[in-house]
């Protein structure tokens, strides 16, 4: 993820080898495997079928207890959603808006410029309902780790039994790539737990990857737009460095 | 010195009455320059231009920032997120605070293999050593705006170390906090000082220019130039080398913009301050990072602010610890040797600033940071006196000509700064 072979290779070149990016994977646990992503590199895009079918992931299993704080109804255009589709998921949403012309709040259904409607009105009731620990917003959870996406699908196929000797309090699991490796969320994905439109077998590994891709997505949407105008960007910068090289030896063509 | 003959009216109207285009053409077009400057010497002018570019972001970024606890790590996101080119603009400022370090460091230590600090650019180096510290104030305000958790415990780190100073550390940190612990005031106040700052280091900038075409640039033999032959002007020789650095300059830093944009960041700063929940590991930017493996290196608190100040503030006594006459590290053996040490010395210690302090990482830091002391405060002045420095050449002309006795290795500008 996050292009760590190219940030070496550049870092390398800047001899900036030694510097905390890489060195950042602090935390528990063994390194997540790497996996292959499409949004890699730098012609990397997103896959939408993928996308689809990890925000059916979200939605169906996540969203219970996980908030996307960030994200609005309108970014399911992104992802290959049609406009009256993701109207259609809006509009499954509650929103409290108002206060209405008599000073009273009143629900109404979501539209494309609400925000994804949180599943708890606040962290404490976050933590209530789920035995005191905080679900996290997964809005940038592909970022605020080291391992992005990897580290989301190590985790969501990561449970295990504990080892010998290791005890677990009543809310905790063992999870092998969780920093301490006690997670309080049960293990949140099982084979078939979903049923994907397009008849991709719902496997645990299937749907972790998928929900990974989404996430990733959710937090750089405009990922494509980043890699799309960096290619053009570049191949402009290497012409013109090399016409500016020409011109630099021509003028300097008579200094000895 | 005499005023250029302006073959346009208006030019020649409004130069007889305000003479900004004779100026411009004594200090940028005829501005003599020596010759045999190598590629090192472009340093200077990217990180200027890195300035304007960190400027002109900012300022497109502050119109939709907002300076709030509650609001500016969202804000920042909504930047990203939905402003057009938002996050182009952003990934620019937030790399461009890198790579100013980077290009900024590159011509420090080009300053110090070449001796430019010597008589008479003393006082242009010491501008620079201000600009330094203006901008490392900068950087670190600039690094709590988007108020993540790395923003946030930094800031709390690094204010506290105040209160090491005896009897009055604990009011000015709290001074410093515009309250009780680091909360919206001290937000609000970063945010102000972030946005003054740049065009402080704008003003002593002009100084350092100023200063610098005093006496014109340093050159990779370290001796003055003596006339016509050994200078060109700096237009159009200089404004090229400098566009075609400055292009490939470019290509390097989109790269990371492009393509790498949170490589040099760090993940935690994802996630929004929690002041009730510290992160495992809280470290600076990597540009502090050898300052802060000084810090702590030294067991005690108020000793590790003061030398880790001191580590900066010996670059300003620099030119009176080096008493060697000789310049440039290509005429002092031994010099050039130490030199390369020191560079590995700052990677050592920017590799510990990295790394938990803890076992064998504390003695190495230790170890680093008395051998980054030595260097400026014993190793330098009896360098001055013990070393015997190689014979000058007479001229820049000369050797760069090849004539006369045998030139340095690599004279002329081969671009490559020799190995030792």
């Amino acid at each position: 993820m996050r292009n760590r072979l190219l940030g070496a290779a550049l870092a390398a070149v800047l001899g900036l080898a030694v510097l905390p990016g890489a060195a950042s994977a602090a935390g528990g646990g063994p390194k997540p495997p790497e996996r292959e992503w499409s949004f890699q590199g730098i012609f990397g895009t997103f896959d939408r079928a993928a996308l689809q079918r990890g925000y059916q992931v979200y939605r169906e299993v996540c969203s219970a207890c996980h908030s996307m704080r960030l994200m609005f109804y309108r970014n399911l255009t992104q992802i290959g959603m049609s406009e009256a589709a993701a109207k259609a998921e809006a509009a499954n949403a509650f929103i409290e808006d108002g206060p209405d012309s008599e000073g009273e709040m009143f629900e109404r259904p979501g539209k494309l410029s609400d925000r994804f409607v949180s599943p708890f009105p606040n962290d404490n009731a976050a933590k209530a309902a789920n035995g005191g620990a905080l679900p996290p917003d997964l809005s940038l959870i592909a970022k605020n780790q080291a391992a992005g996406p990897d580290y989301i699908a190590a985790v969501l196929t990561g449970y295990a039994d504990p080892p010998e000797g290791m005890e677990m309090a009543d809310n905790q699991n063992y999870n092998m790539y969780f920093s301490g490796h006690r997670i309080a969320m049960a293990p949140p994905l099982s084979d078939d737990l979903v049923e994907y439109a397009d008849g991709t077998p719902a496997t645990v590994d299937q749907m972790a990857v998928d929900v990974s891709h989404f996430l990733m997505f959710a937090a750089e949407p405009q990922l494509e737009d980043r890699h799309r105008l960096g290619v053009k960007v570049i191949i402009f910068l290497l012409v013109l460095t090399g016409l500016l090289y020409a011109l630099k030896r021509k003028v300097w063509s008579g200094v000895h | 010195m005499a005023a250029p003959r302006f073959e346009n009216p208006i030019v020649r109207w409004i130069d007889y009455r305000l003479p900004v285009f004779t100026f411009m053409h004594h200090e940028m077009h005829e501005y003599p320059t020596p010759k045999n400057l190598n590629y090192w010497w472009n340093f200077g002018s990217l990180a200027g231009f890195m300035l304007i570019v960190m400027i002109v972001t900012g300022i497109m970024l502050a119109m939709h920032y907002t300076p709030h606890v509650d609001h500016a790590f969202d804000s920042v996101e909504r930047i990203r997120r939905d402003v057009p080119f938002g996050w182009l603009i952003q990934f620019i400022h937030m790399n461009g605070a890198s790579f100013f370090f980077i290009l900024v460091y590159i011509h420090i230590f080009r300053g110090l293999y070449y001796g430019s600090y010597k008589s008479p650019r003393e006082i242009l180096w010491i501008l620079g050593v201000v600009i330094l510290l203006l901008m490392m104030a900068t950087a670190f305000m600039g690094y709590v705006l988007p108020w993540g958790q790395m923003s946030f415990w930094g800031a709390t780190v690094i204010t506290n170390l105040f209160s090491a100073i005896p009897l009055v550390g604990e009011h000015i940190v709290s001074w410093l906090w515009g309250g009780f612990a680091v909360d919206n005031p001290t937000l609000n106040r970063f945010y102000s000082l972030h946005y003054l700052l740049p065009f402080i280091i704008v003003g002593v900038v002009v100084l350092h220019v100023v200063a610098l075409h005093t006496h014109g640039s340093n050159n990779p033999l370290g001796i003055e130039a003596r006339g016509k032959q050994d200078s060109i002007p700096f237009h159009p020789y200089y404004t090229i080398k400098d566009m075609f650095g400055l292009g490939a300059f470019l290509t390097i830093f989109c790269l990371f913009v492009f393509f790498a944009p949170d490589y040099l960041g760090h993940p935690d700063n994802y996630v929004p301050a929690n002041p009730l929940v510290t992160p495992p590991h809280i470290v600076p930017e990597w540009y502090f990072l050898p300052f802060y493996a000084i810090l702590r290196a030294i067991p005690d608190k108020l000793l590790g602010v003061v030398a880790m100040f001191a580590a900066i503030a010996v670059l300003f006594i620099l030119p009176w610890l080096d008493r060697s006459p000789v310049r440039s590290a290509r005429f002092r053996p031994i010099y050039r040797q130490v030199f390369w040490l020191l560079v590995l010395d700052c990677l050592v210690l920017g590799y510990i600033g990295s790394q938990p302090a803890e076992g064998w990482y504390i003695h190495i830091g230790r170890l680093a940071t008395i051998y980054y002391f030595a260097h400026f405060f014993v190793i330098l002045p009896l360098l001055s006196v013990f070393e015997r420095p190689r014979p000058l050449p007479l001229s820049i002309g000369e050797p760069v000509l090849g004539g006369g006795s045998p030139p340095p290795r690599g004279a002329g500008g081969t671009g490559a700064m020799e190995r030792a």
